[in-house]
Formats: structure tokens, sequence, C-alpha cells
């Protein structure tokens, strides 16, 4: 799948990954290939990602996440760490 | 004919000058760069999150109440002039203080409070006689989101905390680096959501946690980040402002130059051909003794 990660200063990441997890407002979910698509708030929490590349993490300070035809577009206003 | 020397001296502050100007320029084209660069780095949030809501709201029916769009009687305003902090950029803040004051006028009667971007807007509006909010006019020193997000995030709870019904941003809108253009754009009440004639691509999303909750979160975010769109346009059209200014007073000085240029060769020769005259005079009235 397709994750970019954008925040109003910069884009911090694009690429392909196989797994990425959210931390949704109800709760953290995981996306998978072929998921549903869905548009989720998010809430202060940790985003993990893997791919080809390796893993990687960062606490955003809320959010919203739209999946869509194995795009994922990840939108924070400010990533803590 | 002129004194020599003062036209030497002329001749030397005029270059020094123009030195001076020229250095600006470059510095402006540079600063202009990474004005737009950061305004290109802003695009695509700003266009996803557009995407997001009006796909978020084309699914959805009937009219969603959003509290940011809640129209009341107008008493309290709010303006956001948002000029720059240094001067020496042509016309750019004086419209944007132009603008302001004509507003301010048509809004005479009304309970008007300033918050300017800028120490310039500062400048002109702090000795009164209406309110100024003086927390964020150095915005500029760091335009960054966060940073910018302050002044927005202010306007926006003292909007719903109803202590402003109205907020209208006053800025320079960049045309082109050479073209600015004074806006003053109705901030709040939002004018609407986002864009009726979108083609509607109807997703069925799953919308988590719900739609209402996604649109709260998403208009607030989508009116900063117009709010931070409004800045950097502002500091782009500053640059650009700048450049063409000192372009001008470059070239300007560069006519002047020619010109005294001009005028010191003349008064040395008239100087030469002076002191000839009276040699020869001078030889010829010895000979004839």
């Amino acid at each position: 799948m397709q994750l970019e990660i954008v925040t109003p200063d910069k884009k911090i990441f694009e690429g392909q990954v196989t797994e990425a997890t959210f931390p949704g407002a109800n709760g953290s979910f995981q996306v998978l290939q072929n998921h549903a698509a869905i548009v989720s708030a998010l809430a202060k929490g940790v985003v993990a990602y893997s791919g080809p590349a390796g893993k990687a993490s960062m606490v955003v300070d809320g959010g919203v996440v739209e999946v869509k035809d194995n795009k994922i577009v990840l939108l924070v206003e400010k990533v803590l760490s | 004919m002129a004194n020599l020397k003062e036209v030497k001296e002329r001749i030397n502050s005029v270059v020094s000058t123009q030195q001076i100007t020229k250095a600006m320029k470059m510095v402006a084209a540079a600063k202009l760069r990474r004005a737009q660069d950061k305004i290109t780095q802003m695009r695509p949030y700003s266009q996803k999150l557009t995407g997001i809501l009006n796909n978020v709201t084309a699914s959805s029916e009937g009219e969603t109440d959003v509290i940011y769009a809640q129209k009341r009687e107008v008493t309290r305003v709010l303006l956001v002039p948002v000029t720059s902090d240094k001067g020496l950029c042509g016309a750019f803040n004086s419209n944007v203080l132009k603008a302001t004051k004509a507003l301010l006028a048509e809004y005479a009667t009304l309970d008007v409070h300033i918050m300017p971007l800028g120490k310039k807007a500062y400048d002109a509006f702090r000795r009164g006689p209406h309110t100024v909010i003086d927390t964020f006019y150095t915005v500029f020193s760091d335009v960054s989101f966060e940073n910018v997000n302050r002044a927005a995030s202010f306007a926006m709870e003292s909007f719903v905390n109803e202590n402003f019904d109205k907020v209208i941003i006053v800025y320079n809108q960049f045309k082109n680096v050479a073209t600015q253009e004074v806006m003053a754009e109705q901030f709040l009440p939002m004018e609407q959501l986002a864009s009726e004639d979108t083609k509607a691509v109807e997703t069925d999303y799953i919308l988590e946690p719900s739609r209402e909750y996604i649109i709260e979160e998403l208009v607030p975010a989508a009116l900063k980040i117009q709010f931070f769109k409004t800045v950097l346009e502002s500091n782009a059209s500053e640059h650009g402002a700048r450049m063409t200014a000192m372009d001008k007073a470059t070239e300007n000085a560069g006519e002047l130059l020619k010109d005294l240029r001009l005028m010191y060769n003349r008064s040395r020769q008239a100087a030469i051909t002076n002191e000839i005259l009276e040699i020869v005079a001078g030889a010829n009235a010895l000979e004839s003794k």
C-alpha cells in the first residue's frame, strides 16, 4: 500500500508499507492490504508502520486518516516525536 | 557650474545607496524563493484536507451544523491586518493599512478590535482608538504552522465564545512576483463548508467514530490551514514587493548616477578650459609687453 504522511509544514513520509497502525479516536486500529475505504479521526497516540524499508513510528497529536483503494493519506498538524 | 568636490561626494553617496538596494533586492529574491517553497509544501496538506472534507460532506444527507459557520447579528468585529515587520517594500504595507482604515470607517458604529500581524500594522494601530490585541504581531519572526496557529486558534476561540461575531483578514494576495492584490477576506463565520461543485466521488466510507465527529475535527483544521495560507501568501507577497521596490530603486540610482557623472565631467572640463584660458591670457599679456 501507498502511505503518505503530511503536515502543513512538510511531507513527512511517502512510500510503500505493508501494515500501518493508527490511534483512532475510538481506539487503535490496523490497516492492511485491501482495507475498506475509511475516514477516521485520530486521537493523540502512536502511528506505526512497516514496509520494505523497515519499521517506523511517531507520536501524533490528533489528525485524520483516509484509506481508499490501498492508498493511505494521514494528515496531522503536528508530529510530537 | 557645480562645485567639483560636491558632485564627487554626491556620486559616492549614490553609489553606496545603489549597492545597498542591490543587495536588498538579492536578499529579497532568496527569501521570496523560500516563502514560495513554504506555500508549495503546505499545498498537499491543504488539498488532501479539502478533498476528504468534500468527500465526507458530499456523502452526507442534509446540512450539518457547524459552529464556525454560525451567523449572528454583527456587533463586535475582529480585524486582522497582515503586514510585514520591515519597510522598504513599496506600497505593500500602506495598501493594507488603507484597506483596514476603510473597513474601520465602514464599521464605525460597531465595536471593532484589531489583531495586527506584523510590526508595521501594530505600529499603525497601537495608539488606538481601537482595542489592539498585541499578542501575535510578531508571527513573522517564525512563519511555521505551529506559530501561526496560535493566532488562528485565538480568533476561532473568541468567535466560538461569542467575543466576536465576525473576523476579517486584510492581506496582500500573492498574484505573482511583481503583483500583489489587497484582499479583505471574511474568515469567520465561514462562508461555505466546502465547494459544492465537486464531482462527489461517492465512495462508501466507513466513518470513524462518526460523521459529525469527523466534520467537527476537520472544519477547524481547514480553517487553520486557510489562516496559515493567508499568512504565507502575505509573506511571499512582502518579499516580492520588496524585490520590485529595490529593483526600481537600483534602476533610479543608476539613472541619477548617469546624470551626476555627466555633470561631474562637464564641470571638470569647464574648470580645465578656464585654467587654460587664464594661462594663455597671462602668456599673451607678457608677450605683448
